[in-house]
């Protein structure tokens, strides 16, 4: 078994202007991606993030700490949430996250272990 | 390794021994090490012994043996029971992966080029790495093939490998929903290979369209396990009426011999038949992939040259009719070139010209130097030395470079000095005469 990270970008406001239907098909789509992620491994943690007005980035620059308004790289797609999964292989984990929203890009990251 | 028995099975049975090994140990890190130790072995062993009877098994069994060792030096390192563990480890790692779903008969040598020509590595990299893993390829010549120095291609190798292992690609056939897919992106992966070995760039170009022919062989490899694959079987009649043409490409001098030019009792006959039966086998109705059906539309074209005794004797006009297909099915300025080219064979320059209109290529060459050809041809010197001074100033590619002012020398165009630097060195200056060669 692998540990993952899944990243979820999405455009902002996504959700909140979806209609109704379209907010019951994205939770549908949760739904069929935790079951499909619990029958081939486990989900270890998930979230979705606050917008990235809210987000505070935290740098050292020439040895001291500047904090600043905003996330790490402005694009037009955020991260809005995360899944942290046990899963058999990378195309599983593919198949996986091909069931979430089609309006997401996902990004899948191995957790390496720090020995 | 210049012993003849040995070259031949490495090259024969290298990737289907890779996929024995990864099948045993599941250790990308530990299986090519063991098997070229094994190979080394051999180079000193055989050539004193004679050559073993299955030589395929000796080298399995050397190969084995080092992962083995490997595999104890670690146990014991994390001072545990030597393979009890790992073994166990092992069947349960096995047991969690995914049953393979698809129709496919089990095949180590099928998991391991979809391995390495996975979707999530970068396309450069799944190539050499299944050239050097599935046919074993060395890598100085895989770096040859790539343009790249030894060491650059090494640590990309290496790179890929790593990313196998962290990513957790499997060594796994993947579910029939996803197969096709995957396969298109194996053509893909041996479709780079092969114009890599065909792309422009110094050194030994004969020795690269050698190298080009490996890609061909990944080509059949991976046919043999999925016989009727159509866009695995148009890529092959594809590349081989390409490659047919290898030996008559190149002149006495390494200049490039355009199509019409060459000595076409040098194209290689056998593969021409090879490919045209491929072909044969795609007729009637057929539900194509898009990628398919663009290496068939290439491959058909390309066999309307094969197929044609002289240059003169060319279909021209089919050829415009499978460019139109082509254009159809996916609009690309370098096809859109190509055909205006088949249109001035067809029906005239003035035809071609009239394609050439509102064809858009930055920064390439190409669109200048057809439309300074068919202006020439149709006897407007003044106008066609405009363009030969644009394609001159646009082209990046020596032998091509080289065979533009030859041929605007031979209408009587008159181009204007290179560069400064070329104004204040003297005609005769050796070291400049190097660097140009």
């Amino acid at each position: 078994m692998k540990h993952y990270m899944f990243l979820i970008a999405y455009q902002p406001g996504d959700l909140s202007a979806a209609s109704e239907e379209a907010r019951a098909a994205f939770f549908e789509q949760h739904g069929a991606f935790s079951a499909f992620v619990a029958e081939h491994g486990k989900e270890l943690a998930s979230a979705a993030l606050d917008d990235v007005e809210t987000a505070t980035t935290v740098r050292h620059v020439n040895g001291e700490i500047v904090v600043s308004d905003g996330p790490f790289a402005q694009t037009s797609e955020i991260i809005g949430g995360y899944y942290q999964v046990e899963l058999p292989d990378l195309d599983t984990a593919i198949a996986a996250v091909r069931l979430l929203p089609p309006s997401y890009s996902l990004e899948i990251r191995p957790i390496s272990t720090i020995t | 390794m210049s012993y003849e028995p040995l070259e031949r099975v490495v090259r024969q049975e290298w990737g289907r021994l890779i996929g024995l090994l990864l099948a045993r140990y599941r250790r990308l890190d530990l299986v090519e090490d063991a098997l070229g130790d094994a190979v080394e072995a051999a180079a000193r062993a055989w050539p004193v012994e004679g050559a073993p009877k299955d030589p395929a098994a000796w080298l399995n069994r050397a190969a084995s043996r080092r992962v083995l060792d490997r595999l104890r030096a670690e146990a014991m390192q994390q001072r545990r029971v030597a393979l009890l563990v790992t073994e166990a480890q092992r069947s349960q790692e096995r047991a969690g992966t995914m049953a393979d779903t698809g129709n496919l008969v089990e095949d180590d040598l099928l998991r391991l080029i979809l391995m390495c020509t996975h979707p999530a590595l970068k396309p450069e990299a799944a190539s050499a790495l299944a050239l050097r893993l599935v046919l074993g390829v060395s890598t100085y010549d895989v770096a040859r093939l790539f343009l790249v120095p030894e060491p650059t291609m090494a640590a990309r190798i290496t790179r890929a490998k790593k990313k196998i292992i962290a990513a957790g690609i499997p060594f796994a056939i993947p579910g029939a929903d996803v197969l096709p897919q995957r396969l298109e992106a194996v053509a893909q992966t041996a479709y780079l290979a092969f114009t890599a070995g065909y792309a422009p760039g110094s050194g030994n170009n004969l020795l690269r369209t050698d190298l080009a022919g490996e890609a061909v062989r990944l080509v059949r490899v991976v046919l043999q396990k999925c016989p009727t694959e159509p866009v695995l079987v148009t890529l092959l009649a594809l590349l081989l009426l390409q490659h047919s043409r290898r030996d008559a490409r190149l002149g006495t001098e390494g200049g490039l011999v355009l199509l019409a030019d060459q000595d076409r009792s040098q194209w290689h006959r056998e593969e021409i038949d090879e490919a045209l039966d491929l072909l044969d086998t795609l007729n009637g109705p057929l539900d194509l992939s898009a990628m398919a059906a663009r290496y068939l539309i290439q491959a058909r074209i390309a066999a309307e040259h094969a197929t044609a005794a002289e240059a003169g004797d060319t279909r021209w006009d089919r050829i415009v009719a499978h460019y139109d297909l082509l254009l159809q099915l996916s609009a690309s300025p370098a096809a859109g070139l190509a055909r205006a080219v088949a249109v001035a064979e067809a029906e005239g320059p003035e035809a071609g010209l009239a394609a050439l209109d509102g064809l858009s290529m930055p920064g390439s060459h190409r669109p200048a130097a057809v439309r300074a050809e068919l202006l020439v041809r149709t006897g407007r010197i003044d106008q066609a030395q405009a363009s030969y001074v644009e394609a001159i100033a646009l082209c990046r590619n020596e032998a091509e470079l080289e065979y533009l002012k030859k041929r605007a020398v031979e209408i009587g165009i008159t181009l204007p000095p290179e560069d400064s630097t070329a104004q204040q060195l003297p005609q005769d200056d050796p070291s400049r005469n190097g660097q140009n060669r």
